[in-house]
């Protein structure tokens, strides 16, 4: 789906990007945890983040994995710093009020799929 | 490239590894190679900013088949790095859980993303980390993309 009917569907406001509004988001993967995005997300897509996170570390992240696009949930409003940043990457920056169940939720309803992920049990035993 | 990774300054942490990034590519590094030296660099930087005593270096060597990232610090010293490499394994403070940090995958990101994985540390002296990222056979030095049929 294009970025603006995606930040529609969510009740998101785009804070850099907006020049951007035929951006596709067709992958995402949802972590607050920097090394799990890390760790995880695959190079083949150009994946959507979601995450409750909004320290500039996201962004250098975002930037050093290729990521299309930056979902901020719950409500938080990401600081001036971290929209220049985005502004100045290319990534498209969104927020919404909505939780993060929620808003993968409307994205996966409305045919964004996970991001390939490298499997779990590469990193753990799991049964 | 070498950088300098100062103890506890999470505000600029992961900023070399972004520039790092940058610089791989404008040096004719392919796309995927500087991604996986991107994420080690990320990881080590890190590292150094939420667990060193006093900072360390980050160091990037480009080689016509490898990019050679290492971190090295001088101190505390990894007590037992076996365990430190367990997936979730994590020392972190609450500060830099509270940031986002600390998922314990740290370690283990950087050995997955690299072809070769060297960990030294010894209590009280530092730690040192080198990690080896193969490019693409047949890649042309200064061409983004390793993809050239020729």
């Amino acid at each position: 789906m294009k970025l603006n009917d995606l930040a529609t569907a969510i009740g998101g406001k785009v804070l850099a990007g907006e020049d951007r509004p035929d951006v596709e988001i067709d992958y995402a993967f949802a972590a607050d945890l920097l090394s799990d995005v890390l760790s995880l997300a695959e190079e083949e897509d150009r994946t959507t983040l979601v995450t409750g996170m909004i320290n500039p570390q996201v962004m250098r992240v975002a930037e050093i994995l290729g990521i299309a696009a930056v979902i901020v949930v719950r409500g938080k409003l990401p600081p001036a710093s971290m929209v220049e940043y985005a502004e100045e990457l290319g990534i498209p920056l969104l927020t919404t009020c909505k939780t993060m169940f929620e808003t993968c939720g409307v994205m996966y309803a409305d045919g964004v799929r996970p991001s390939r992920t490298k499997p779990v049990h590469e990193t753990r035993d799991c049964p | 490239m070498k950088h300098q990774i100062r103890a506890g300054d999470v505000e600029h942490g992961g900023s070399a590894s972004a520039r790092i990034k940058g610089e791989l590519t404008r040096a004719g590094v392919d796309e995927a190679t500087a991604r996986r030296a991107g994420i080690v660099a990320f990881e080590a930087e890190m590292n150094l900013i939420v667990y060193s005593d006093r900072g360390g270096t980050l160091s990037v060597r480009v080689e016509p088949e490898a990019v050679i990232v290492e971190a090295a610090d001088t101190g505390p010293g990894i007590e037992d790095i076996a365990l430190a490499m367990t997936p979730g394994y994590s020392t972190a403070p609450e500060w830099a859980t509270d940031l986002g940090f600390g998922a314990g995958m740290g370690l283990v990101n950087m050995k997955k993303n690299s072809d070769g994985f060297e960990i030294a540390s010894r209590l009280g002296e530092g730690t040192t980390i080198t990690c080896r990222i193969e490019r693409p056979k047949g890649e042309t030095p200064g061409r983004e993309e390793g993809h050239e049929t020729r």
